[in-house]
Parts: C-alpha cells; sequence; structure tokens
C-alpha cells in the first residue's frame, strides 16, 4: 500500500461514452492496484455527492467521458466538496470540451485549425437547409468532416465527400447534441500527442499516428482491436514529430489545462500539424491513445497515474493549509 | 514551461526497396490476421455501446428482454436449493447425462402438453437455454453459405447464431397474423429458383420476438403445407408461447407435425433465465445427433441448474406463477399501449401483442431508429432500433419496444420520453428531408443483462 489513501476512480455516467469510461476505469484501477494502492471505482450517480462527504477520498481520479465528464460540471463539484482531483480544473474542461471554442483559443494561440463553421440546427430550420447547405460547402468545399460540437469518440462524427451525404451527415450529427461542427477535412497524417505535466512542467509524449483499416477512424476503428493501426513514434521526421509535440503543449497551455491531455492533430504534406481537438479526459482502454502513448515513451501508465494522484494530494494539502 | 521532448525511439526495420527505415506499426490485437472468415463481422459497435447508459436506474429502458423475476417466490425456491444439494447433491453436483436428466425430460414433455405437443422423453434434449437448442441445430445442419429462411423481422439472437455459423439469411415477409405462407412459398420458390435450396425455416409462430403477432390456426396449417409441399424443414421457437394474456395457449406448430418440426422450449420466460433451461424436441435420428454435438460443445447440460427446474415443476405449483407473469405483463402491456395511445404522433404505428414481452412499432417516413438512438438516450429513454432484427439492413424504420421489466408508471414515463424524441426527431426531417436512412445491419445487438 501507498500512503496516498484511498482513490476513488469516477467512471460511467450517463453520456453516450458510458461503456468506454467503465472499460477505461476498470483498466486505469488494475494499473494503479497494481502498485498497491487503495482504489474503489465507482460511478458518478446520485449518491456520489453523499458518499464523498460521509467519506472523503484522498484523491479523485475522474474518467468520464462526455458530458459531465469533460464539460467542467465535475471538476467544479468535486472542487465545491473540497476533494483533490487528477485533471482540468472546471474553466479549463469547459474551453476544452466546446470544440469551436477550444478552436477559436488554439488558433489565437498561433495553431493552424481547418477552416469551419457552427450551426445549430435552429439555424437549418429558420434559414432553410439547402440553402445553408450549399453555402457551407461553396464557402469550405468538400471534403468535410461533420461532428457534434461536443462530445468525443467520434460519435455523430462523419467525413463528406458529396453534397448530396450532407443531410443524412447532419441528421446523425444532431442526434448527439444541438450544434453542429463542419470543418474542412485535411489530408494528412493522423496524430494523437498526449501530454502530462510532471515536476518539470507539461511534457508531450511521442505521437501516435493512426491509420484505420476504413477511411476513418470511428467508433469500431476505435474500439475494435486490430481494425486500427498504431504507430508509436509517428512515422514523422523529428523535426515534424517535436513540431506535432509543440502543438499539443501550445493547445495545453493555451486552454489552461492541467496534469494530462490528449491533442488530436492531422499533420499535412508541408509536415504543419492542424489541431482538431483536444480531450481533458483521454481515454485509457486498452485501444486508447493516451496509454499508447504513455508505453512508447518507455513509461508504465500506473505510474504515470500514480504521480498525477500524488501531483493531486499534494495541491490538497496546499489548499487545506491555505485554509 | 512548454517545449517538447524528443519522440523516443522503437527498433526500426530496415525495408532496402524503399531505402529508408520504417517504423514497425502495432495493430493492438497479436492474432488479428489469424481469426476464422466467421469472427470477422465481430466488431465494436456504437449502438450497442449506447445500452450501457440503459441499465442506469435514470433511464427508463424499453430495450432489452429480462423477464421480472421479481414475483418469484424467491424464499421457496431458496428452500429448495438447499435441500436439492443436502439431499441429493451427489447428483446435482455430478456430471450428467449428455441429453439431459430423464426425470427432467419427462416433465419437459408434460410443460409441452400445454400446447398440444405429445412428446416423447427420448426424444428430448436439454440445453443450456434454447439458445444453446438453436446453435446445436444450426450447426448440425448448416455448412457455409446455406440458406436459412426467417421471419422479417426476427430474434435478434437467432440472426447471430445463423451468422456466426455463415448461413445466408433470407427474410419472409410477415402480417398481422405472422409469417405469410404465400411469401413462404415464394421464398423457397427464388431459392430454387437460384440454385439452392432453404436447410429450415426458422420461425416463432407465438407472441414473436421482436414483431410482437401471433400466427392464428389457420396460419400454422398453411404454413405446414408449404413446409410439406416443400418438404422443409421448420424450427419452431416458442419461449413465450404459455405467456398469452386471454385463452388457451396457442397450438404448437410441433402438435399438428411430429417429423416436418424441430421444437425448441425454454424455461427462461416461465421460470428464471439464469438457470439457462431450455430443451430441443426433435425426431429421433436428429435427436442423436444433437446429444452428440452437445456432448462436443458442453459434454452436458449443468445437472444442478436441471435438477432445481425439476424440483420446481415437482413441487410448486410453476402454472399458477406462470399465471402470475401473465397477469403482470398484460398490465404492462395495457400501459405502454394505453401510453402509445395518447402519446405518440400521428404517422406511427404499432402492434397488439395478445401474449409476450414486445410491442413493434413503425416510425413515419424518413425517421432512422438506430440514427435516432443517441438523443433517446440523452432524454434517458432506450429501445433497440429494427435493424438489428434484420440481417440485410431493413428495418430502420422500426424499432422493439419492451414492457416486460419496467413498472407501468415508469413504461408511461418512457413512452412520453420517447414521444418526444419522435417528435424532434420528425422536426429534424423536416428541416432535413426524409431519406436518410442507416441501413447497417446487425448493429444493434443488446447484451443479455439488459433491463
Amino acid at each position: 500500500m501507498t500512503d496516498l489513501g484511498r482513490i476513488v476512480v469516477l467512471a460511467g455516467g450517463l453520456s453516450h461514452e458510458r461503456d468506454i469510461s467503465l472499460r477505461s476505469g476498470g483498466r486505469v484501477a488494475d494499473a494503479l492496484r497494481d502498485l498497491g494502492l487503495d482504489v474503489l471505482v465507482r460511478d458518478a450517480d446520485a449518491s456520489f455527492v453523499h458518499d464523498a462527504r460521509q467519506d472523503p477520498p484522498a484523491v479523485v481520479l475522474p474518467l468520464l467521458h462526455g458530458a459531465q465528464g469533460e464539460d467542467g460540471s465535475l471538476p467544479a463539484v468535486l472542487d465545491l466538496l473540497g476533494l483533490p482531483f487528477v485533471g482540468t480544473t472546471a474553466a479549463g474542461a469547459r474551453a476544452a470540451f466546446d470544440k469551436p471554442t477550444a478552436a477559436t483559443i488554439v488558433g489565437s494561440a498561433g495553431l493552424a485549425v481547418p477552416a469551419g463553421v457552427v450551426l445549430p440546427h435552429a439555424a437549418f430550420r429558420d434559414l432553410g437547409a439547402d440553402a445553408l447547405l450549399r453555402g457551407v460547402v461553396s464557402a469550405l468545399g468538400l471534403p468535410l468532416v461533420v461532428k457534434p460540437a461536443r462530445g468525443g469518440s467520434a460519435l455523430g462524427c462523419s467525413v463528406v465527400r458529396d453534397a448530396s451525404e450532407l443531410p443524412s451527415a447532419m441528421v446523425g450529427c444532431f442526434a448527439y447534441g444541438e450544434d453542429a461542427l463542419l470543418q474542412q477535412q485535411v489530408q494528412g497524417s493522423e496524430v494523437a500527442v498526449s501530454v502530462v505535466e510532471d515536476e518539470r512542467g507539461p511534457v508531450a509524449l511521442p505521437p501516435v499516428e493512426i491509420v484505420p483499416d476504413g477511411d476513418f477512424y470511428d467508433y469500431q476503428a476505435r474500439y475494435t482491436a486490430g481494425a486500427t493501426e498504431f504507430f508509436v513514434p509517428a512515422r514523422l521526421t523529428d523535426e515534424v514529430a517535436a513540431a506535432a509535440g509543440a502543438a499539443a503543449l501550445t493547445a495545453h497551455a493555451a486552454l489552461g489545462l492541467r496534469d494530462l491531455s490528449r491533442t488530436d492533430l492531422v499533420v499535412d504534406s508541408q509536415g504543419t500539424p492542424w489541431f482538431l481537438e483536444v480531450n481533458v479526459a483521454p481515454g485509457m482502454t486498452e485501444t486508447s491513445l493516451f496509454p499508447l502513448a504513455v508505453e512508447g515513451s518507455g513509461q508504465d501508465l500506473g505510474t504515470v497515474l500514480l504521480d498525477l494522484l500524488r501531483a493531486a494530494a499534494s495541491r490538497g494539502e496546499v489548499r487545506a493549509a491555505v485554509r | 514551461m512548454v517545449r517538447a521532448v524528443a519522440p523516443v525511439r522503437l527498433p526500426r526495420v530496415n525495408d532496402p526497396s524503399l531505402g529508408r527505415s520504417l517504423r514497425q506499426g502495432s495493430r493492438l490485437d497479436h492474432y488479428v490476421d489469424r481469426y476464422a472468415e466467421r469472427t470477422h463481422g465481430m466488431t465494436a459497435s456504437q449502438i450497442r455501446a449506447l445500452f450501457a447508459v440503459a441499465s442506469r436506474p435514470e433511464v427508463v429502458s424499453l430495450a432489452g428482454g429480462m423477464p421480472t423475476i421479481s414475483s418469484l417466490p424467491l424464499d421457496v425456491i431458496g428452500a429448495q436449493v438447499a435441500d436439492l444439494v443436502r439431499e441429493d447433491g451427489q447428483v446435482a453436483l455430478q456430471y450428467g447425462s449428455g441429453q439431459g436428466d430423464p426425470q427432467l425430460r419427462e416433465q419437459i414433455t408434460e410443460v409441452m402438453s400445454t400446447v398440444g405437443i405429445n412428446g416423447h422423453p427420448d426424444d428430448v434434449v436439454v440445453t443450456v437455454g434454447s439458445q444453446q437448442g438453436l446453435d446445436l441445430v444450426t450447426r448440425i445442419f448448416v455448412d457455409p453459405g446455406d440458406t436459412v429462411l426467417v421471419e422479417a423481422p426476427s430474434y435478434v439472437g437467432a440472426l447471430s447464431t445463423f451468422r456466426s455459423y455463415q448461413a445466408s439469411v433470407h427474410h419472409v415477409a410477415m402480417d398481422e397474423h405472422g409469417l405469410r405462407p404465400d411469401a413462404l412459398a415464394e421464398a423457397v420458390a427464388a431459392c430454387e429458383a437460384a440454385g439452392s435450396r432453404p436447410t429450415f425455416l426458422y420461425t416463432i409462430p407465438s407472441f414473436h420476438n421482436p414483431a410482437g403477432v401471433t400466427q392464428t390456426a389457420q396460419r400454422r396449417k398453411e404454413v405446414l403445407e408449404v413446409a410439406d409441399r416443400a418438404d422443409l424443414l421448420v424450427i419452431e421457437d416458442d419461449p413465450y408461447g404459455l405467456l398469452g394474456f386471454s385463452g388457451d395457449p396457442p397450438r404448437a406448430i410441433r402438435a399438428d407435425a411430429d417429423d416436418r418440426v424441430i421444437y425448441l422450449g425454454s424455461f427462461s420466460k416461465t421460470f428464471a433465465p439464469g438457470l439457462r433451461v431450455g430443451w430441443v424436441l426433435a425426431p429421433h435420428a436428429v435427436r442423436e445427433k444433437l446429444v452428440l454435438a452437445a456432448e462436443a460443445s458442453v459434454l452436458c447440460p449443468p445437472a444442478l441448474t436441471q435438477l432445481v427446474v425439476s424440483r420446481y415443476l415437482s413441487r410448486y405449483d410453476w402454472m399458477g406463477q406462470v399465471r402470475v407473469f401473465r397477469d403482470l405483463y398484460r398490465e404492462r402491456r395495457d400501459a405502454m399501449l394505453d401510453a402509445l395511445d395518447d402519446q405518440f404522433p400521428p404517422g406511427c404505428s404499432w402492434t397488439v401483442p395478445a401474449g409476450g414481452f414486445y410491442v413493434w412499432l413503425t416510425l413515419p417516413e424518413g425517421l432512422d431508429s438506430q440514427a435516432m438512438l443517441p438523443r433517446a438516450v440523452t432524454e434517458r429513454v432506450a429501445y433497440v432500433p429494427g435493424t438489428a432484427f434484420y440481417a440485410d439492413g431493413y428495418g430502420s424504420r422500426e424499432m422493439r419496444l419492451s414492457y416486460c421489466y419496467p413498472t407501468p408508471e415508469r413504461i408511461r414515463e418512457g413512452v412520453r420520453r420517447l414521444a418526444g424524441v419522435v417528435e424532434s426527431e420528425l422536426d429534424l426531417v423536416r428541416t432535413f428531408g426524409p431519406g436518410h436512412l442507416s441501413g447497417r445491419a446487425g448493429l444493434g445487438l443488446p447484451a443479455p443483462d439488459l433491463a
């Protein structure tokens, strides 16, 4: 046993990514228990606040994906309860979770961001879908990526190569949320760069290159072992790999993120990394990118998380001392 | 401080033909290129993942097929199981016969007599749920590429079994009286014209899953006539036969055709699914092969659960308990139908089940039940999209609603939420126009432990 005390891993939730979150939670709990930690995996349900007040855990490790887990509401609640936790604060999570907001902030920080537009269903209803979609295509061109403005795991996402596919892409997207982000698709290598903070500050792990069997890294390609080929480190020149790492660090800093994040990028043929989105609660399943990057850096997932837990615990101590 | 670290090097592979080094990729599955052909469709599914949310109490799940077993006399069953192990543990905890316990097979013939079947215990093979019965029947009859005829729609677990044996599934149309004999004759003719002969017809004549309809006696007769003319084997799956809401249980097809029909029965809905006890009644030659196939698969069905069922049948008023189930499910069916009548927008239609667990609902033109499911989950209600029940991508306008598990109050709330979801989706279709069908088959298989 370590001296940390009881760790609560929050997994599950009510988002569309509940299943992934449960898998992430199970894997992380195993890794931490292997290191001798006292770990409880539990859902963020109606009894959580009550239980946490009755028997406060030493540190909370939130692994909830999608809304609630990544929109900033959970860190706000944990702060309210005075519980130390691993991960980004409420403000950072809010900015990162909303993809258009994140793109604007990260774009202002100097990263390349694909041109795009955010439109709610109401805009199409009120202005006429046909005309508006034609306007989008003439302004942005094809192919386009259509995705919910919020949410992960590529749920509700599709690549549109022909304008005739747009209405069905919009219907699929709006089933997951009220706002759709339509973005130019940048051609190139799909790369994810995980960032972990240690005593030196934020550090970029080796970029992971993603090559799905199909033409899109969709849900099936993400969570079926074998359906995607990963290269760790990505097949990039050292210079381009460093640029991708720097891009992830820029996004992490610009959005005010803490502890860990994963930035998804496309590296074009010129070697320019384009920012797609950033995740403050990256997946930790057997096929997820963050653990692959940790392994690729020669570290162990449990140890990396343990360091983050220790850092969170000492933040909690500092806070208690200030009070 | 913000800075990048140099990527860590993995071993490089030199490929002289390219004149540069390559880094090796990983697929995270060492055996990815070694799986059998039949494994290829087994992939992660975002629809299936959505069902994970349905297990939370905040969500009204109209998706699963779990029976309500809270009305079982758990104290009585607990005492019976304790007595069984104490008095007969030497048998209950030992290997048993591959064909199943002889006394239980006797009792199964009595159970089958309630649907008109006069079967012999020697022709009964006890299986690990009727799902294993279906697996064994498919195993001994179906070669890869063989055609099996199934209703449109059909039971999702059967489609999975047929897919795993690489059968080609040919759907046959139904109407409110079940399988259409004319469509069956056409399907047989179509197979013959294509140079093949269907291996069997798989049908659920009573209280169909998912369609909620029941073949009339006349229909059963006509279906048999078509099967006789075509020399077609019929697999009759009858898990819900005793769960009709009025009158006597429908007479099984098998009751009027000894050699033409293989009958699958189950205690999962009349007693408890956790015991995994079902059976197959088959002509003697088929039964011999089923026993050998069963031994190759599981050696023997679990002795313990067979004897639990046997004791329950002999020492408890099991038919009385079936009547309790019927009353409970009738009340829930009524709650669902009333709520649908009250809440659902025009343009939707649904079946009116006379027994069983399910209502089959058809959405207005342009709606896609698979694409709509995330919205439903957001609104805390779940159902199974219709495409799960077809092997060919059909069913996008349809959905299965279960009333077997939630209370009537929860059913009314679930239908109210679902009606709102349909309204929102209609709004979307009015914006973007109809006809955006997902058309992806087999993505919606819910796990068996889904409420």
